[in-house]
């Protein structure tokens, strides 16, 4: 009974915004709205194919073009915020605590491969079902609230987890951080030494995560999640046990954010405290909310963007980062809230309307 | 015994500040239905001016007190105008996203003019020995701060309850459809009420400038327990606002003094007891969960 009362919480939610309004023009909810989500009476146009053949060759690409690291750095964030978008735009709530969830599983990661010097996937694989272990009560908790309020109690729970890690300095290393984290690739040394050789290595396991969120969000459980996003009263009438979906795509989606930490500290070599903090979870909802949310491409495309624009700052002196990922962030919400991915997509389906 | 009544003073006194500050993102939540991520970086803009204020006027600490949240509400204000506003009709996820980038603006603004190491603020005169009440002895500016912001908070409580203005306002936040119903402009009320908000986080600021180091990243984790603060007491409700402040204040104080390993965490502890058994808050309607 009490589960059904919850329930309703979702559909009262989007009046707050219409509380200051003074004309009834139709409010734009964060989500995108459904033409745009994925198959929706949509053949399986070439066009699809020939932009996943051009995604994969510059994910291939990728290490000529930039600097390995920096390249591995875009792929371990595309994939955190492709996690995000899981959650945002494809199940309408927004967290702003998965530092956590990367963060943790860095560490857990980086513990895994100093103590026992397992080859990198198996120290990653740990770090992420760790990532998974601590979403579990994290998000039994979160998903009793909706909307604005998901956003602050999971922002809470993850500068939990941050005072947590800086208390546990003797397995943490406190201020220090994790430093010299091997990675062992079953003796092969290219791979071990060389970050070039590295990016290889390791983008299986990005283009896995990748894969297992567009199998979620391809698959029946996934339109469910799309049905809770745009009506949770409607999904619960039509017998889905709504907060039981939300607990399950938050873990998944905690084992998403974990594969890309665990990925993003093997190829650092050091993990520290930054990678949980509230700034790290704000970043990644900026890289997924310019890219543009409830698409899978919108993550990448705000990685490469925001990932190559901060290394860019960092190389040419600039100290002032926060104003120019603040001031993008501002436009962004303000100008352009489909994100980059989003709004194009609107521009051409103006054009063909036109048409 | 002395012990533990020190301990409560300095939690009251550092639960003003969360009230003060949890206050302000009721009333703005309640009538723009903003949460406002900036309110950490409000109130480090206030320690912030009260600092400059000294170190370039030499203004004094009470001056500070009277002359900062003016100026706080002059930069809310600027904000609602110029950009809060165009997002007020949308999901409120928008402005929280939108006021997030404004505190990574702000924040880096301070850092890169005032450097990171803290700023130097000194406790007014009158305000650096110990009063004595029944043998024990307490700081004397924690016990200021603890009846001041007290006293702020009756002010603000009666002019909610025993004013024109403030009846206008409560009706807005308590069902603003309603109130436009019965002839209330409440597009009106927004931007002062906004202005007034970000006062008095200004305010706390100003408050905390002599106690707490003043950096440009004082703000960060200080928000966080704020939104910890305002979920305890019940997003849309005033009086919770206040009474999780003093509360957190508390369970802050006495972690620190019994076990001062899990401090911080158990204001999240609390929280998630909060979150479990009452998700609408210990104040909060069932109907805003």
């Amino acid at each position: 009974m009490t589960q059904q009362i919850k329930g309703s919480s979702g559909i009262i939610e989007p009046d707050l915004a219409r509380r200051v309004n003074l004309d009834t023009a139709e409010h734009d909810v964060i989500n995108p709205d459904l033409t745009r989500s994925p198959g929706k009476g949509r053949r399986r146009s070439p066009l699809r194919w020939i932009m996943l053949a051009v995604g994969l060759v510059a994910t291939l690409a990728l290490p000529w073009l930039v600097y390995p690291p920096v390249a591995m750095d875009i792929a371990a964030w595309a994939l955190f915020a492709i996690s995000v978008d899981l959650l945002l735009g494809y199940t309408g709530l927004l967290s702003f605590g998965h530092a956590a969830f990367w963060g943790s599983s860095s560490y857990v990661t980086g513990l895994i491969a100093i103590n026992w010097g397992v080859p990198f996937p198996l120290a990653i694989l740990g770090g992420m079902l760790f990532a998974m272990a601590i979403a579990v009560p994290i998000g039994y908790l979160s998903v009793r609230r909706t909307g604005i309020y998901f956003a602050m109690v999971t922002l809470a729970f993850a500068q939990m987890v941050y005072f947590v890690a800086n208390q546990l300095s003797g397995l943490t290393g406190g201020e220090n951080g994790l430093q010299a984290i091997p990675r062992s690739f079953f003796g092969i040394e290219s791979v071990e030494t060389d970050s070039f050789t590295f990016y290889y290595a390791a983008i299986g396991l990005i283009l896995l995560g990748t894969w297992a969120a567009w199998r979620i969000v391809h698959s029946p459980f996934g339109r469910v999640l799309v049905a809770i996003r745009d009506n949770p009263a409607r999904a619960r009438a039509l017998g889905y046990d709504v907060d039981r979906y939300k607990i399950i795509v938050f873990v998944l989606s905690a084992g998403l954010a974990g594969l890309a930490g665990g990925v993003f500290a093997i190829s650092h070599g050091f993990t520290s405290l930054q990678e949980l903090e509230w700034t790290t979870s704000g970043k990644v909802v900026l890289i997924t909310v310019l890219g543009g949310i409830g698409t899978l491409w919108g993550g990448p495309l705000g990685a490469a963007i925001v990932v190559t624009l901060e290394d860019w700052l960092t190389s040419s002196g600039f100290e002032g980062t926060g104003i120019i990922l603040g001031s993008i962030f501002v436009l962004i919400v303000l100008l352009f809230r489909h994100g980059i991915w989003g709004t194009t997509q609107d521009l051409f389906q103006r054009r063909r309307k036109a048409d | 015994m002395s012990a533990f009544v020190q301990y409560t003073v300095q939690g009251l006194a550092a639960g003003g500040f969360y009230a003060l500050a949890a206050l302000g993102l009721a009333v703005i939540f309640g009538v723009l239905g903003v949460v406002n991520f900036s309110h950490g970086a409000c109130y480090m803009l206030g320690a912030v001016a009260a600092a400059v204020l000294l170190d370039v006027l030499h203004v004094h600490f009470w001056v500070a007190l009277a002359i900062v949240p003016v100026l706080l509400f002059l930069v809310g204000v600027l904000m609602e105008r110029l950009l809060i506003r165009w997002l007020l009709r949308l999901d409120p996820l928008y402005n929280f996203l939108l006021t997030f980038g404004l505190s990574l603006i702000l924040v880096d603004v301070v850092k890169r003019r005032y450097g990171v190491s803290g700023l130097p603020y000194e406790r007014p005169a009158g305000m650096t020995g110990q009063v004595h009440l029944g043998g024990i002895g307490l700081p004397t500016y924690s016990v200021f701060v603890c009846l001041f912001s007290l006293l702020i908070c009756g002010v603000v409580w009666v002019l909610l309850t025993k004013t024109r203005v403030g009846m206008i306002v409560r009706a807005c936040t308590e069902d603003a459809d309603r109130s436009r119903a019965l002839g209330i402009n409440v597009g009106r009320w927004v931007t002062p009420v906004f202005g007034f908000g970000i006062a008095l986080a200004g305010l706390a600021g100003v408050m905390a400038a002599p106690f707490r180091a003043i950096t440009a990243d004082m703000g960060g984790n200080f928000v966080i327990i704020l939104f910890a603060v305002v979920v305890i007491g019940g997003l849309g409700s005033i009086l919770g606002a206040v009474a999780a402040g003093f509360l957190v204040g508390l369970v802050e104080a006495y972690g620190q003094a019994y076990a001062p390993t899990f401090a911080q965490v158990a204001i999240f502890v609390l929280m998630a007891g909060v979150v479990l058994f009452r998700p609408a808050g210990l104040f909060g309607r069932d109907e805003t969960a």
